[in-house]
């Protein structure tokens, strides 16, 4: 089986498991009183500890959730809430290309709480460049609320200069948060020096466990809770702590980090080799976002393991059936609830027409991705290719 | 083969997909999505494209351990089912979307892309007998579904496997039960799968709007009544008419015909209802040759409905079919289904009936046809 769906989540690291292993059979909730709360408190705060060494944020910055969705309806809701309480803030200021943990909080917001929301332009490749952010926050500076921009794009791989774009923010007194879900483990992530307020990540993404993640937020911004409780983490989030997910959490993260520069060179090389393999044999294909070897503030453009192709003439559910059915898993971008892939929201807004959207696939590559894998998906992709084109125009005649 | 097996969710997909999997080919099983909007497959709606279904026919995929994606055909379903069915009331004719759902989707656009996939067969889990492209009724006379089956050409049936026709309803139930599938005791599905509330008036009204026209006396022209859209009524239809002035012979009265031209309701006696002659469109024929002669044959006419003994006369785009014995709420639109050999269970043809005429004096077809 050859996976190139790192993206979607990635196998957890063995020592990750080992460790989750071990602490399922600990007794302790870590907000009690006695020995064995305690022990388990000990976890959750060394493992706090190790995580925000890891990422360049102070331990009191750390907010344990149960992953990506719930950090990113955390920082939007909660700080759109809390400003509009504190200074009648309504307007959100937010990438089109966001993912839906994002998107769905700010149209739900939009649709139920008021809020105003003004999208960026992004170009070609997705990117939010500092003047449209700066130009967007001029129109009226004193009604912004929040703005969410994300560190690096899931579906196509484009990486932003969040720090720039803090920078452009942190003039106007506006708070950022970025979702860097992608990002941890990938590209250096320093959250103290991005200067953003609030930041997601999660575990499933870099070799830690599923259902954990962490909103990082400063302890100068302050947001409404979305579930009331025990008020267990800053009395911003509720819920008994998962001691072995966190303790999981901060030892794949503690790893991802360590190995991040050399794995990020490896993986962007088997990349790099991938996509040159299937535009030689289809020299139609398209790359989707920043050209491979882009570059942000020094740093990769794009992520090192990103290969988002459109295949002209087939659809994405077709080309990734087949491939399914010769052992290669990737994805055609955004899974939907019923299975129903709809046109990536991310191609649209980068100006993709329709055809373009439907006709991609997304590979990508991570911790265990080899040399293999890409020969595998090249032998493949032209025959799998031709076919789809095939069903493509069946489809297209009637 | 390497099949592309349809599964609706229910238990007859599920036991037909089984079976292929015994039989040693290779499956694969796909769901199709065919509600218009993505939210509307998300919503519970009842019918064929909910996400319960969505997900009972993944756990069966998975239980057979076949590969199991969802084609999204929603479109296609609304350009050529649901506008169709609508364009058709619209036209004073009573479509069945069953029919029309088999003609351009599932032995259609599914199977074109399943034959361009590389696949050598679309499987489902209809009632028929299919053998050698002879299509028969299933053995389970009451769950026969060969008259929906009936207008696929022959190169449809050709591409096209019917496991379940050799088995009843309880012996399929029995075979899923026996598997363990979860579907096993669930419902069988019923009316149109694109109107979740069952309400086909409210669904056409939506469409076509509810105008108000005359109920006419089909004989003396005198208007009886009114009508909020001729859509909202079918022909042989008796109860709801709510008519203000009584029939002169005191008997009830029934509706005969839907004009649309004019919106009206044309209503009267039961027997002024029975249609002794039906000319259709272009038929099928499965003997893969039209018919030089005029034959006797069975013929139904709705599904689930009765058969009777007719004579048919073929022609090169149409057929004459004259009844036996004159029926009852027979309506354009539907279609017309010739059976023949032993127990009269081997389809024949079939086509879409384009007029019924009422019972006359038997006349010669070139008279009708001109």
């Amino acid at each position: 089986m050859t996976y190139l769906d790192h993206a979607a989540t990635t196998p957890m690291l063995p020592a990750v498991a080992a460790a989750m292993a071990e602490q399922f059979a600990a007794v302790g909730n870590a907000s009690s009183l006695h020995a064995s709360g305690r022990s388990a408190r000990r976890v959750v705060e060394e493992s706090r500890e190790a995580i925000a060494a890891a990422l360049g944020a102070r331990p009191s910055e750390l907010i344990f959730t149960s992953g990506g969705t719930e950090s990113d309806n955390l920082a939007v809701k909660g700080i759109f809430w809390s400003r509009r309480a504190s200074d009648s803030r309504r307007r959100l200021i937010v990438s089109p290309t966001e993912h839906h943990a994002v998107l769905d909080a700010v149209e739900w917001l939009h649709k139920h709480e008021g809020a105003q929301v003004s999208w960026l332009p992004t170009d070609a490749s997705g990117r939010v460049s500092v003047e449209a952010l700066r130009a967007c926050i001029e129109e009226d500076p004193d009604d912004v609320a929040l703005i969410s921009i994300m560190w690096a794009n899931n579906e196509v791989g484009t990486v932003n200069d969040v720090a720039a774009l803090a920078e452009v923010s942190a003039a106007f007194g506006i708070p950022v948060h970025t979702d860097a879900v992608q990002a941890v483990g990938v590209l250096p992530v320093d959250v103290s020096a991005s200067g953003v307020n609030a930041l997601t990540m999660t575990g499933h993404k870099l070799g830690g466990p599923y259902g954990a993640g962490v909103l990082m937020l400063g302890t100068d911004i302050s947001a409404t809770p979305l579930s009331h409780g025990g008020g267990q983490e800053r009395d911003v989030r509720s819920g008994t702590l998962d001691t072995p997910a966190v303790r999981g959490l901060a030892v794949g993260v503690t790893a991802a980090v360590a190995e991040r520069a050399e794995r990020a060179t490896r993986i962007a090389a088997l990349r790099d080799r991938l996509v040159d393999g299937v535009r030689t044999q289809i020299p139609e294909a398209v790359l989707n976002g920043a050209p491979v070897d882009s570059v942000v503030a020094g740093g990769p453009g794009r992520l090192p393991g990103n290969a988002h192709l459109s295949f002209p003439g087939c659809e994405g559910d077709a080309l990734l059936m087949l491939l399914d059915a010769r052992g290669i898993e990737c994805s055609t971008g955004s899974a939907c609830s019923a299975g129903v892939s709809q046109p990536s929201h991310v191609l649209l807004a980068m100006g993709a027409d329709i055809e373009r959207a439907r006709g991609s696939l997304r590979f990508s590559l991570g911790h265990t991705s080899t040399e293999a894998d890409v020969d595998h998906l090249l032998e493949v992709i032209p025959g799998v290719v031709e076919r789809a084109q095939r069903a493509g125009l069946t489809g297209a005649r009637r | 083969m390497n099949v592309i097996a349809a599964m609706s969710g229910g238990v007859d997909s599920a036991v037909a997909a089984a079976l292929m999997v015994d039989a040693g080919h290779q499956v694969t099983g796909i769901h199709l999505a065919l509600a218009s909007t993505p939210d509307a497959s998300r919503t519970g709606s009842r019918g064929c494209c909910t996400v319960e279904d969505a997900n009972d026919a993944r756990r069966v995929a998975d239980a057979l351990a076949i590969p199991f994606y969802i084609w999204d055909m929603a479109e296609q379903f609304r350009a050529e089912v649901v506008d169709d069915f609508v364009a058709q009331y619209a036209a004073g004719r009573t479509p069945n979307p069953c029919v029309r759902c088999n003609e351009q989707i599932k032995f259609a656009a599914v199977l074109d892309r399943a034959l361009a996939l590389g696949f050598d067969a679309v499987v489902t889990g209809h009632h028929a007998r299919l053998e050698g492209g002879t299509l028969r009724r299933s053995v389970d006379v009451a769950k026969d579904q060969s008259y929906v089956l009936a207008t696929l050409t022959q190169r449809q049936l050709g591409l096209a496997v019917f496991p379940l026709g050799v088995m009843t309803k309880d012996e399929v139930r029995r075979e899923a039960a026996r598997r363990g599938l979860l579907v096993a005791n669930k419902p069988d599905s019923h009316d149109i799968c694109f109107i979740a509330d069952g309400n086909t008036r409210g669904f056409l009204g939506r469409h076509l709007g509810n105008p108000t026209g005359d109920i006419v006396d089909d004989a003396t022209g005198t208007v009886v009544g009114t009508h909020d859209g001729a859509h909202g009524y079918t022909v042989g239809q008796r109860r709801g008419l709510n008519l203000g002035v009584p029939a002169a012979d005191g008997k009830p009265r029934y509706v005969l015909s839907l004009s649309v031209a004019d919106n009206t309701v044309r209503v009267g006696p039961g027997e002024a209802l029975e249609i002794g002659s039906i000319r259709t469109g272009q038929p099928v024929w499965h003997t893969g040759i039209v018919p030089g002669e005029p034959f006797d044959c069975t013929v139904q006419l709705r599904a689930h409905g009765l058969t009777s003994r007719a004579t048919v006369t073929p022609y090169e785009a149409s057929a004459l079919i004259v009844l036996d014995q004159p029926q009852r709420g027979i309506a354009a639109g539907q279609t017309a289904v010739l059976y023949g050999g032993s127990g009269a269970e081997t389809v024949l043809g079939a086509a879409r009936i384009e007029a019924a005429d009422r019972v006359l004096p038997k006349v010669s077809p070139g008279q009708i046809l001109g």
